[in-house]
């Protein structure tokens, strides 16, 4: 890192020490918190970058009221917090965030609300409290919830989301690795088994086994490399809460929102300059929500968008090309498998080319728009 | 069927259930800033990080604000369909619940219709909130 360019400016314990019963895991993190953010003069409103290890730092964040352009979840065991410092200082550097809270909190002897490390965790954690106990059962019941609210806010129906699934299903066509290559219509995607009204089955993603990995270098070296390299021109990420039914606006994605800006600034681009995107499709709906947050459609216009086949083949923001979550695969967490096709299309070499893209984005979401990551690519050396 | 899955109170939340088992649904909101009500408990202010807040009781009034109905029942909720549902509450935050004594079916579960809370006993220790049509 560079000597002396970071500097600790507020530094904490909980109130309490050695035996507190009357707080739980979440509480003693944001005691401490509290207690740092007094120190240093500063409100939860001043911090835009969190890590912590035990809770998630999307936990963290939404229970303190943070809306951070970083979060760090680093979890190594006792020396996680070393990490924190050290990965802060880069992000600082990088201009990724400017002030880094970095948290503990351990019910070690009184085992008051452990929760789990995704806010999945037991009936005590934010989610098992007050969520679980009304019957949702994984995403299909939980991703799906705001829909219902973005389409009225729009005065959509729930068969305008069919196009995204018939549409990805045509990218798919051409993908020989993809899951399921057979065309569908609206009708077949309306027709479908329910899952979760107002969602079909051909509305949700797929449950497929796969992996994949990517390598990364500095640019001068990435020369010497046997591959055309990919450049990584600008990133963003954040996390909004790690509870569905606690999301600002459900018709809208606060993660997404600011994720997406702070990739568009950090790559200097605008949205015309963008060849090809990828935005994690776990419910057809995702696509819909990320086109907007991210600024490539007004509120409400995506599903027009798609309808009138812009991001379909031959169009002009071609959207998803390997099939995506709907089609391609889904293994549980797909952001890999969004860069892995940005990267082949930045390669020249995706089974469903688009013609001379230049710049690629895939957008990725975690948990239940609990998180979110943007990169910008690009072929054209800097 | 297996018992249905429950709540377990934190310190930080027991005002709230305990208020639900006494029929009263409890929120907090802060004294020092404008940030109005909030959920779910926690002992600060998550707009101002202020920890001077207080307890009070809500008037357990709300719309339907979203939902999905789940054809695939958790075993631990019977075996009909049912909607997992997301109110917001006359004071502002939205709270996930159930909605009773409606069918659950789109055509009776419209968006934004009225509600109000209905505490449904689980055990000596907790009571859900759950909401039901407003009653006129």
């Amino acid at each position: 890192m560079k000597r002396n360019s970071i500097a600790i400016v507020g530094a904490a314990e909980t109130t309490k020490m050695g035996k507190i019963p009357d707080q739980s895991v979440i509480g003693l993190h944001a005691d401490a918190a509290l207690n740092a953010l007094a120190d240093a003069g500063l409100k939860p409103s001043d911090i835009d970058g969190v890590a912590t290890a035990g809770a998630s730092p999307t936990e963290l964040a939404y229970y303190l009221g943070i809306t951070p352009t970083y979060a760090d979840g680093t979890s190594v065991g006792g020396c996680s917090f070393m990490l924190h410092v050290r990965h802060a200082a880069a992000a600082i550097n990088e201009g990724l965030c400017n002030t880094v809270l970095i948290t503990h909190g351990e019910s070690g002897r009184s085992r008051v609300g452990g929760g789990g490390r995704f806010g999945g965790g037991g009936g005590a954690s934010l989610n098992g409290q007050f969520e679980m106990p009304y019957g949702p059962m994984g995403p299909p019941t939980m991703f799906t919830i705001p829909v219902l609210r973005y389409l009225k806010t729009y005065g959509l129906k729930p068969e305008d989301m069919a196009p995204v699934a018939v549409i990805q299903r045509e990218w798919a066509a051409k993908n020989p690795r993809a899951s399921f290559r057979d065309p569908i219509t609206v009708d077949d995607v309306m027709s479908a088994d329910m899952i979760a009204w107002p969602f079909t089955k051909l509305m949700c993603c797929l449950v497929t086994d796969g992996g994949g990995a990517l390598i990364l270098t500095s640019a001068e070296r990435a020369r010497d490399f046997p591959q055309k390299p990919v450049y990584i021109l600008g990133t963003g990420e954040s996390v909004e809460t790690p509870m569905v039914s606690q999301m600002e606006d459900f018709a809208s994605s606060k993660a997404f929102r600011v994720s997406g800006k702070k990739a568009f600034e950090e790559a200097g681009i605008t949205h015309s300059d963008v060849d090809h995107l990828m935005i994690y499709d776990a419910f057809a709906h995702l696509p819909l929500y990320g086109l907007e947050d991210l600024g490539f459609c007004k509120p409400g216009e995506a599903a027009a968008f798609i309808r009138e086949r812009n991001t379909a083949i031959g169009g002009k923001l071609p959207l998803n090309t390997n099939g995506g979550g709907l089609s391609y695969m889904h293994s549980g967490m797909y952001g890999m498998y969004a860069l892995q096709e940005s990267v082949r299309q930045m390669r020249g070499i995706a089974p469903a080319q688009a013609p001379g893209a230049k710049i690629s984005i895939a957008h990725g979401v975690g948990g239940m728009f609990a998180a979110s990551g943007t990169i910008v690519m690009s072929n054209e050396a800097p | 069927m297996p018992p249905r899955m429950l709540p377990e109170p934190t310190p930080e939340t027991r005002h709230f259930w305990d208020g639900c088992k006494a029929g009263e649904l409890r929120l907090q909101r802060c004294t020092e800033c404008d940030g109005g009500s909030y959920f779910p408990p926690r002992p600060f202010c998550p707009a101002c990080g202020s920890r001077n807040v207080e307890e009070y009781a809500a008037s357990g009034k709300g719309v339907l604000w979203s939902y999905v109905i789940n054809m695939r029942p958790r075993p631990d909720m019977g075996t009909e369909p049912y909607a997992i549902a997301v109110v917001k509450l006359a004071e502002g935050p939205k709270m996930m619940t159930n909605i009773v004594n409606c069918p659950q079916t789109p055509e009776a579960l419209e968006l934004d219709m009225a509600l109000e809370v209905s505490f449904a006993k689980q055990t000596d220790d907790i009571s859900l909130p759950l909401f039901q049509p407003a009653k006129g």
